[in-house]
């Protein structure tokens, strides 16, 4: 490193101007930029290509039913009369059900891991929760059908149901199934835990010492620590994560489907079957031959790309509103 | 030094892929007797159907053993082959539902011969544990439970055909597929056969507006949610009933006898309903609730979609040779495997299909 | 008053007020402390319902699969049911592939883009590539099959594993890319600011300090990435097609352990049953050996977290 620095010394010019000018070094800067915006610019082009592609592909179904198309619960293939609400109304809530249940588990492990376990039990643990996302989707779905859904329905809805007496509440009428919106959230969330739960971690992890430190100098007990001088420090990586296991919950089709009941009902309980669009998509389109049918699959594929944007808009505009404190770095 | 590990860990892979391959010859050597390469695979493609899938895969591997050729079936489902084979990325395609004019149009290699493979049945499967001896129905009956019109089992028509049957005073909880599949397909073939009303309003498709009854996704988890539900009836393929040990419905057929499901029943429906056909029929029939001694109503053909005209002379040769050892030696192992064989009266007619699909001349 | 009365008086009132300051301080102390320790206690809790799904599912693979894991499964090809001495030794060298291609192209990518967004932050064009690789998150992997065989089977009349291999890597990019722009912009900057004054380039340092010093966060990143994609299903059966012979060529069909495990699970026998639990075991197991060699290969003693 020594060879580097001489030289530039030698030849360094005002303090005022940034490196980049040093002779020599601007070539490699230059290609660097390019490289890395040019990476960056696949991300968009990739979009845009497949957006291109679902919404010319849905866009005879979204001409015949108009509008329509997201607002009617009718699905029937035979005789040609589509509508997408149900799948929508299903994907939405049961991402945000996932949301709900996963990210206090996962932000709560994330901290047991990065204060409060012994060393001894931090890697395995971690790597416990990593793996989940290693499970394929296919099997969370038959163990969702062959474990959880026959839990929910021995003992969650009836103990909801009788025990709590909360059978009449909107939320949780309804004959119990088993297969619901309610299995269908708690399987997400098991399945988005890994992410948001590494993500945090991480980021807890690069808080400096001194944060710490200085909450706990102002006396502070550990929790208050944790409360007012890690978290808002590491709260911008939380959100990353949180939106990376949304991404994952909307678009998620294998394990959603066999746990879901996949019944095209608009339902304000979350004990009764429901449907999702990636769901619907994925049941449907390997046997569809008839071409509008193949078109209404792919306009709720575009109308899934909708609900993505403004899902993740809405999370960002909350993320801004409540960020009056910068962002982790300086 | 970083680098080592990395690069312990590739020759390792390396190792580890060289090794399978070898003990894969040394032990599959049984399955490939005639030597061919076996560099990436297989000779020929095919997609579609999941219907005869155990079926096809037991086929593949004895014909491999047999001759060497690889055929490498996938189970994609009856729509995406039907794509596959429109597209020409596959060499043959398989479907339970025969292909309409419109989607043989679009078929980017020409004319397209429907060779019917072996014929499957579809069940009626309830779980009545109080009730001993199989259960008479008859289609109307079926086609009613199924619109939601009969909605208890001890219903006054389901007695009448069961005398001396003691039915209990629950509810009918009917189950059906929430995805699109071939099996429903066949049934709502059947019921628009059998009832009017069905016929008008839900109609025939591999995916319906189902009046009534719980989604359950796959013939398993219809199976499933049979199994586990009292008082719960659905359509499942035959396999899964016999793997699942549930009862069969005994059906009435058009000459009025309470038929069960078996292979035989299905090779009688098939038989009588080709024996009605003209002579260069293309084999796109529905067989469902044929009249015949000892039909079994719900039976269906199950079909490999072959172009007429291939462009690689070789392949049409393998294709051919191996679909007319499906038509003949295969058909053995078809009532082991829960399927029924075709009719023998069948097999002469679409051999001489096959045999044009070798020399390319139209038949 | 006298002053000495006076003073008195006053120390009298400061030592009420000095005692009911202290009992207060006891009372909130005393109840911050026990919120505390309730916390703690709960997050000890999450922790615990977090490993629970894991151990009962692996539990369930374990107690289905387990007895159908032998020198078979992992030498020989899928036999049809009722046959013994199947495996599925191309499912799983089909995955280690098809992860290999994707990562080829979706490791690149995301983290160059990555690094791209955590420096360029607020940007117009790195505001929206953030956006839209969520966006492209959030896509369905089926939706991302088909794409992918309109582009790479349809024109080539016929399937292949590099069709495949896109697919999945086209699920990478974005987990790999939004983890390694969160670990990037973790760096202190500090740190980017002492390699500049040393001397070094820009791109020197991005690289060789930034980058590195966040490798472990990115490794994890990479290691998420490399567990979802091998778990899926969907975006294959329209690419990689799947195939019951053995083949390692990147242009034509190949198998995969996820869509094996699906399509034994969802047939009638009970032999293919347990080879799919068997496959998932074995999925899962394949995913450990590589977080494991990933991070044992990209430990460093210098890292985050130090002042």
């Amino acid at each position: 490193m020594s060879e580097d620095v001489a030289p530039r010394i030698a030849s360094r010019p005002t303090p005022a101007l940034v490196p980049a000018e040093i002779e020599g070094a601007s070539y490699g800067d230059r290609v660097y930029r390019w490289a890395t915006t040019g990476f960056a610019l696949v991300i968009p082009s990739l979009l845009l290509l497949i957006a291109w592609e679902v919404f010319r592909a849905g866009w005879p179904a979204l001409k015949t039913f108009g509008l329509g198309f997201f607002t009617s619960s009718a699905w029937d293939p035979v005789n040609g009369n589509f509508g997408a609400a149900p799948a929508v109304f299903g994907t939405i809530v049961s991402s945000i059900l996932a949301l709900i249940i996963a990210t206090p588990l996962a932000v709560g492990v994330a901290i047991f891991l990065s204060e409060f376990a012994p060393n001894w039990i931090r890697q395995p643990i971690a790597f416990f929760v990593d793996l989940l996302a290693a499970i394929p989707s296919v099997v969370y779905g038959l163990w969702g059908v062959l474990v959880l859904v026959p839990f929910i329905r021995a003992h969650v809805m009836p103990f909801v149901k009788d025990t709590l007496h909360l059978g009449d509440f909107p939320l949780f009428t309804g004959a119990a199934y088993g297969p619901s919106m309610f299995a269908a959230g708690c399987i997400l969330a098991i399945m988005i835990l890994p992410y948001i739960s590494a993500v945090t971690r991480e980021v807890l992890r690069a808080v400096p010492r001194s944060q710490r430190e200085a909450a706990l100098a102002l006396g502070a007990t550990r929790w208050e620590m944790i409360w007012d001088a890690v978290l808002p420090y590491a709260r911008s990586g939380i959100v990353g994560g949180v939106i990376l296991g949304l991404g994952r919950a909307i678009g998620e089709t294998m394990a959603v489907t066999m746990v879901i009941g996949n019944r095209h009902e608009l339902s304000a309980s979350l004990f009764q079957p429901g449907y999702t669009m990636a769901s619907l998509i994925a049941n449907e389109f390997a046997e569809a031959t008839n071409d509008l049918h193949i078109s209404a699959l792919m306009a709720v594929g575009a109308g899934l790309f909708l609900v993505t944007v403004i899902v993740n808009a809405i999370a960002r505009w909350l993320v801004w509103r409540t960020a009056r404190v910068g962002d982790g770095g300086t | 030094m970083r680098r080592t590990p990395v690069a312990i860990l590739a020759v390792a892979g390396l190792a580890m892929t060289a090794c399978s391959s070898g003990s894969d010859k040394k032990n599959d050597s049984s399955h490939s007797a005639a030597g061919v390469s076996t560099s990436g695979g297989a000779d020929l493609t095919g997609a579609g159907a999941t219907f005869p899938y155990p079926l096809y895969s037991r086929w593949v591997s004895e014909y491999a053993a047999a001759t060497g050729v690889k055929i490498n079936y996938q189970q994609i489902g009856s729509g995406g082959g039907i794509k596959q084979l429109q597209e020409q990325t596959v060499d043959f395609g398989a479907s339970d539902a025969p292909m309409s004019d419109s989607e043989m149009v679009k078929a980017k290699g020409g004319a397209v011969f429907h060779i019917p493979s072996v014929v499957g049945l579809v069940a009626i499967a309830y779980n009545l544990p109080q009730v001993t001896q199989p259960l008479k129905l008859s289609g109307p009956i079926v086609a009613d439970i199924f619109l939601g019109k009969i909605t208890k089992w001890n219903d006054s028509r389901i007695a009448a055909l069961n005398p001396g049957v003691t039915l209990p005073n629950s509810d009918i909880l009917v189950v059906h597929r929430s995805e699109g599949s071939g099996t429903t397909y066949v049934f709502s073939d059947y019921l628009s056969a059998v009832s009017p009303t069905w016929k008008a309003g839900p109609g025939k498709g591999k995916e319906l507006q189902w009046p009534v009854g719980l989604g359950e996704r796959g013939n398993d988890g219809v199976a499933g949610r049979i199994k586990q539900t009292p008082g719960a009836v659905g359509y499942v393929e035959m396999a899964f009933v016999k793997q699942n040990r549930l009862s069969s419905a005994l059906l009435q057929n058009p000459s009025g006898q309470f038929v069960a499901p078996s292979d035989e029943a299905a090779t009688a429906a098939a038989d009588a309903a080709i024996a009605k056909l003209p002579a260069n029929s293309d084999y796109r029939i529905s067989i469902v609730n044929s009249p015949g001694a000892g039909a079994y109503p719900i039976s269906s053909l199950t079909y490999l979609l072959v172009y007429q005209h291939m462009t690689d002379a070789a392949k049409a040769k393998k294709l051919s040779d191996f679909i007319k050892w499906a038509l003949t030696t295969g058909q053995k192992d078809a009532s082991s495997l829960d399927y029924a064989p075709l009719p023998p009266s069948m097999i002469a007619k679409l051999t001489a299909r096959a045999d044009s699909v070798a020399t390319g001349s139209a038949r | 008053m006298t002053t000495q009365a006076f003073t008195t008086q006053r120390r009298a009132a400061w030592r009420s007020y000095r005692d009911q300051l202290a009992q207060s301080t006891a009372r909130t102390l005393s109840r911050r402390r026990l919120v505390s320790q309730i916390m703690i206690a709960s997050t000890f809790v999450a922790a615990l319902v977090a490993v629970l799904p894991l151990t009962l599912i692996v539990w369930h693979l374990l107690q289905q699969g387990a007895s159908s894991i032998n020198r078979n499964f992992f030498l020989h090809m899928p036999r049809p049911t009722g046959e013994t001495g199947g495996g599925m030794a191309n499912a799983i060298v089909g995955t280690g592939v098809l992860v290999l291609i994707a990562s080829t192209v979706g490791l690149p990518v995301g983290i160059f883009a990555g690094l791209y967004l955590a420096e360029q932050r607020s940007a117009r064009l790195a505001t929206g590539v953030r956006f839209l690789s969520d966006v492209l998150n959030g896509l369905p992997s089926i939706v991302l099959g088909i794409f992918a065989w309109g582009l790479l089977v349809r024109p080539f009349k016929h399937f292949s594993a590099l069709a495949g291999g896109m697919a999945l890597a086209a699920m990478m990019i974005p987990l790999v890319t939004r983890t390694t722009e969160e670990m990037i912009r973790l760096v202190p900057v500090s740190m980017r600011e002492a390699a500049l004054a040393l001397g070094y380039t820009k791109w020197r340092t991005s690289l060789s300090i930034v980058l590195r010093t966040a490798m472990p966060g990115i490794v994890t990143g990479v290691l998420l990435a490399v567990a979802r994609i091998a778990g899926e299903t969907a975006p294959l059966i329209f690419t990689a097609f799947g195939n019951n012979f053995w083949s390692v060529s990147p242009f034509k069909p190949i198998a995969a352990l996820p869509m094996q495990i699906y399509y034994y699970a969802t047939a009638p026998y009970d032999d293919w049953h347990a080879q799919a639990w068997a496959g998932a075991l074995v999925l899962l197991g394949l995913v450990l050996i590589i977080s494991v060699a990933a991070r044992f290969a990209t430990r460093s003693r210098a890292g985050l977290g130090g002042d």
